[in-house]
């Protein structure tokens, strides 16, 4: 079998005396998409988190690509990894967020390409050549000059989508993209996100979107309290849940 | 999807008519009248104070443009923009140093804050203008060799230098707060978002938040400058020729020092008004994003005014706007 594009291994993570992840063991494959639900504060913003070293993790290891997370193994021991090397780890996931945390003196094109050209160094007319490439594959084609504020939610989502994916990432993070939005405009994300899925993107999403997860998903996982509770086939978990936890959270969502 | 920027049509097959415009009685505003003549009496008595004083206005008409004020007003300039140049970069600087996670750093700033803030600017110039009574030589060189640069502090620290010194660092202390503030008011989420597509900590304060703070830092940078106009004065002391210490310089003379203490007032306020209008223009720019559109300027609406004036449409038309439109700044271009 392939490396897996991330690997969990009893991954802790406390803020203060908080235990918000209590021993997180997942595998997630290239080109898979993996789902995770659960209630709010159950940890799974923070595990989506560490996964790009936003947050330090505690005891346990992860991996991306075979490499671990923030640290370096030498001799037996954890090195911390120097921010350089940590900023560039990141630059190869993609994050999307649930505020969109668009920069909002820039306008949608210079989103989009301030990544690529501050970050990797790309020539300004390559970047912005991609750069408007990707935003007319979010369907915002015309609207590359607008400033976020005159977006609405769901325009500004798909900004922040092809800002993550200007950096070409190998493992796409989304954090409840969609629980910001009006209703109507979720669809319009929620297709973006289905295309990149059938592209074949890594993609790892914290939702609220039974209806996505059960269609695009792989797999699926349910957190509760900082542990999984529940994982499986999307199919298995929603359709025929085992854990009376999972049955209690899913009668309420669905 | 809904286009922001566009009004609500209105519906071409609409029928109902627009109900007649209220006309109200108008309420009462007794007071309004006997403040204006409170006001007119305390006015008049001041003038009138004045106008049999002793003070003569044709000194100060005389003074105003002599040749020796309008250079000291251009020095009192320099010495401003200078001063704010040095209180602003090292403001950043003291500010980044102070969020920054590194403690010693950290502490460095507020240390430099604490003492800079606690002590009167006066002092502060004064120590710089006679630095030289304590440190004859100043050298820079290796230290624990012979190798070294040296120089004497009495021809190093000209007056300018003391009172961009004082001012400067001074300032600085003030401004690091103000950047600091700036700094806080923006969202973490947007540091987060920068962060994930893999920016550095330098990077992201470049391009990210030190932008996005501008919006809070510039209106009390513009009051600093303002202030900071009126503060060299202070130079004078250290024998700068500014504009408080050339009018004095003057008075000394010819005894007038009410009449030229006026001269250099009117100056002041004339600088001061002016940084005032670009105060106004910079703050503009950089609300740039925060709004969706900015209301116009002052310029923008005179030449509104005046083109409304002319295509006003005939009395009783039917096409009277109703209220104030919301014209975005790149609309009333047309005219002048």
């Amino acid at each position: 079998m392939a490396t897996p594009m991330v690997r969990a291994e009893a991954v802790h993570k406390s803020f203060g005396r908080n235990q918000v992840l209590r021993g997180i063991d997942i595998e997630v494959a290239p080109r898979e998409v993996m789902c995770i639900i659960g209630p709010s504060g159950s940890g799974k913003s923070t595990f989506l988190r560490c996964i790009n070293h936003l947050e330090k993790i505690d005891a346990g290891r992860l991996w991306v690509d075979g490499e671990l997370v923030g640290y370096r193994e030498h001799g037996g021991r954890l090195h911390e990894l120097p921010d350089r090397e940590v900023c560039h780890k990141r630059s190869e996931i993609g994050m999307v967020f649930q505020g969109f945390n668009l920069f909002p003196h820039m306008t949608a094109l210079e989103n989009v390409i301030e990544a690529p050209v501050r970050v990797k160094r790309e020539p300004v007319a390559a970047a912005t050549e991609r750069g408007r490439a990707l935003l007319d594959r979010v369907g915002l084609g015309d609207r590359l000059d607008a400033h976020p504020r005159q977006l609405s939610g769901g325009q500004q989502q798909r900004v922040a989508i092809a800002r993550a994916l200007a950096m070409q990432p190998k493992l796409m993070l989304f954090d409840e993209p969609t629980s910001a939005l009006d209703p109507e405009l979720v669809g319009d994300v929620l297709n973006v996100m289905r295309d990149l899925a059938h592209e074949g993107m890594t993609m790892i999403v914290v939702t609220h979107e039974m209806g996505f997860a059960r269609e695009v998903g792989d797999s699926l996982v349910f957190m509760d309290s900082g542990t999984i509770v529940e994982a499986g086939s999307p199919r298995d978990v929603i359709g025929n849940p085992q854990q009376q936890r999972t049955k209690d959270f899913l009668s309420k969502v669905l | 999807m809904t286009d922001l920027s566009a009004d609500p049509p209105v519906p071409p097959g609409s029928t109902r008519a627009r109900p007649e415009a209220i006309r109200a009685v108008p309420l009462r505003h007794p007071w309004r009248w006997v403040s204006a003549v409170v006001v007119l009496i305390v006015l008049g008595a001041i003038v009138d104070t004045f106008a049999t004083s002793s003070l003569h206005w044709s000194v100060v008409g005389q003074y105003l443009f002599d040749a020796r004020i309008p250079q000291a007003a251009v020095v009192t300039l320099y010495l401003t923009a200078i001063a704010m140049v040095v209180g602003v970069g090292l403001g950043i600087l003291l500010a980044v140093m102070r969020l920054s996670p590194n403690r010693v750093m950290a502490w460095v700033s507020w240390l430099y804050i604490w003492f800079f803030r606690g002590t009167p600017v006066l002092v502060q110039i004064f120590f710089w203008w006679n630095i030289n009574t304590i440190l004859p030589y100043l050298s820079i060189g290796i230290p624990f060799t012979h190798l070294m640069v040296q120089a004497s502090t009495n021809t190093l620290v000209t007056p300018l230098l003391a009172a961009i010194l004082g001012l400067g660092l001074n300032e600085a202390a003030y401004m690091a707060e103000i950047v600091r503030a700036g700094i806080i008011s923006v969202d973490h989420g947007q540091t987060e978002a920068a962060q994930a597509l893999g920016m550095r900590r330098s990077l992201v304060m470049r391009r990210i938040v030190l932008p996005q703070a501008m919006r809070v830092i510039v209106p009390p940078t513009g009051n600093e400058t303002i202030s900071m106009l009126k503060t060299t004065s202070l130079a004078s002391i250290a024998t700068v020729h500014e504009l408080f210490f050339v009018q004095q310089d003057i008075s000394n003379f010819n005894y007038r020092i009410i009449e030229l203490v006026i001269v250099a007032s009117l100056w002041y306020l004339a600088m001061s008004s002016v940084l005032t209008v670009f105060q106004y223009y910079i703050e503009r720019h950089f609300a740039r994003g925060s709004v969706r559109g900015l209301p116009p300027t002052p310029i923008q609406r005179l030449r509104r005014m005046l083109f409304q004036f002319h295509a006003a449409p005939p009395l009783g038309s039917a096409a009277e706007p109703d209220g104030e439109p919301w014209l975005p700044p790149a609309m009333p271009h047309s005219g002048m």
